[in-house]
């Protein structure tokens, strides 16, 4: 009797097992623990994914097309594009959080003459993006291992401005702490050009969401939100003198339309996922702000 | 330790949230404990009472108030001075912590000697004095990171934990005060605060 159940439990582990394997069907080529989290690197036909977190389902931090390189891939990389409808021609592009670098890359091969500087706080995923997602540096394109925060208020210390900046740090569950607050964004604003724009990605779908919105909203005043129903993230695009006109969106976009096609961008339809807050506030007024004082975004982020 | 867990938030806006800004808080919470045992060890051979133990609970209140008060102002100072954040982060751990943990570190010590009435007993006493002081460390960290930080803001949380030092240190010169001087009275949840 022992037996049997024995071989029956080993047979449904075996099943299980491989059930597992073939409904993934990925190959992991490789896999390290770093300082600051496991790392991932997964083959799945013509994708190549960069994981930093097993089980969380939106753990896909980047992917690239082997066989077609510049298609981007993720739905919320294409929807970061929506800031070219706020800035004209960016000269200088902050990246914070580097992934994979597919977005460094997709940018060098649009405006080859732009410099871009890629802030990441983990050596080893600089390490992975070079090995396995071709991530190219060169005289303009630089990438520096450091805490998002840090680099922002020494780069004001020394008097720099960057055009478009890209708040995409992420750890195993969501953005930093400290890369949420009050202060932080008024330090980031204080970095960004007088035309600039700052795009955040965030995929808040709990209670930190008004949070969040309300501490934009009181540092940039009204923002635009960029999303479509696809997934759950959400583009913040702000900027420090207030945000670009409809009519002057859908001139650029009918300047970039041919531009951004070849990486599957189709730049009309995300000029249409953009709603302003002027129009549609959906936070309560009296929401707390997040602050160096108060920042339980984590914790928040579970309800 | 609800202090030390504060301490990792304090620092990041300025020192970023790299794994050497943990290295940085406990290495400087280690040390100015261990000061703080072998000060606290010393002290009580002199003239040991409950009023110089309350004193010890007040200056440990006092002095984690900058923590609160001028923690920008330092932290900056340091930000402009060293550019390594691993060194930045260590001299404001320095600068913050160092103080008030060698005092609460002083408060272990002395309860052993207050409350040691027999050496017979003495290994079960501080063994109880380690379990109650551990124990609200324990407390401590939970109850700050679980639940103080989504309520409160991290300076109020401080200004709280000063105020209980205070008070707590206070109860204890009063209760000396007030109580017969050869029967020295110990409330062993007074030990528990000596970590929190």
């Amino acid at each position: 009797m022992v037996k049997i159940s024995f071989i029956s439990l080993f047979s449904l582990l075996i099943g299980f097992i491989s059930s597992f394997s073939t409904n993934i069907n990925a190959t992991i080529i490789h896999s390290e623990r770093s300082l600051y989290r496991n790392i991932i690197v997964e083959d799945k036909a013509q994708l190549r994914c960069l994981k930093f977190n097993v089980k969380h389902r939106k753990s896909n931090q980047s992917c690239f097309n082997k066989s077609n390189p510049q298609k981007l891939v993720f739905n919320y990389t294409k929807l970061l594009f929506s800031s070219l409808l706020l800035v004209d021609q960016p000269k200088r592009i902050l990246i914070i959080g580097l992934g994979g670098g597919t977005m460094s890359n997709t940018l060098h091969q649009l405006f080859p003459d732009v410099a871009i500087d890629n802030v990441e706080i983990d050596p080893a995923v600089i390490a992975v993006a070079r090995r396995y997602f071709s991530f190219i540096e060169n005289d303009t394109i630089h990438s520096q291992v450091q805490d998002g925060r840090i680099f922002v208020k020494r780069a004001i210390l020394k008097k720099q401005k960057y055009d478009w900046i890209i708040l995409d740090a992420f750890n195993g569950d969501y953005i930093p702490e400290h890369l949420m607050t009050k202060e932080f964004l008024e330090e980031v604003k204080g970095l960004l050009s007088a035309k600039g724009v700052l795009a955040s990605n965030t995929f808040s779908v709990s209670d930190l969401y008004a949070h969040e919105s309300a501490t934009y909203h009181a540092v940039f005043g009204d923002f635009y939100n960029v999303r479509n129903t696809a997934n759950t993230n959400r583009i913040i695009l702000t900027q420090p003198e207030g945000l670009s006109t409809p009519e002057k969106m859908a001139l650029r976009a009918e300047a970039l339309e041919d531009k951004l096609s070849p990486f599957g961008i189709n730049i009309h339809d995300i000029l249409k996922s953009i709603t302003s807050t002027e129009q549609l506030q959906d936070w309560p007024d009296d929401t707390r702000l997040l602050t160096d004082q108060y920042s339980p975004a984590n914790l928040l982020n579970e309800k | 330790m609800g202090i030390e867990l504060l301490g990792g938030r304090i620092l990041a806006p300025y020192f970023g949230s790299s794994i050497h800004i943990w290295g940085s808080i406990i290495t400087i919470f280690m040390l100015s404990l261990s000061f703080g045992y072998l000060a606290g060890g010393k002290l009580s051979t002199k003239n040991a009472s409950l009023t110089k133990y309350g004193s010890i609970f007040i200056a440990a209140g006092i002095t984690i108030l900058p923590i609160a008060l001028s923690s920008t102002w330092i932290m900056e100072s340091i930000f402009l001075a060293v550019e390594d954040s691993r060194y930045g982060s260590l001299l404001a751990s320095m600068a913050l912590f160092f103080i008030p943990t060698v005092i609460l570190g002083m408060l272990s010590p002395y309860s052993v000697r207050l409350l040691v009435k027999d050496k017979n007993e003495s290994g079960k006493v501080a063994g109880v004095l380690y379990f109650v002081s551990t124990l609200g460390s324990a407390l401590g960290t939970i109850i700050t990171s679980f639940y103080f930080v989504l309520m409160f803001d991290i300076n109020t949380i401080i200004i709280s934990f000063s105020c209980t030092l205070v008070l707590l240190g206070m109860t204890a010169i009063l209760l000396n005060k007030f109580s017969n001087p050869s029967k020295v009275y110990q409330n062993p949840q007074v030990g528990d605060q000596a970590h929190g």
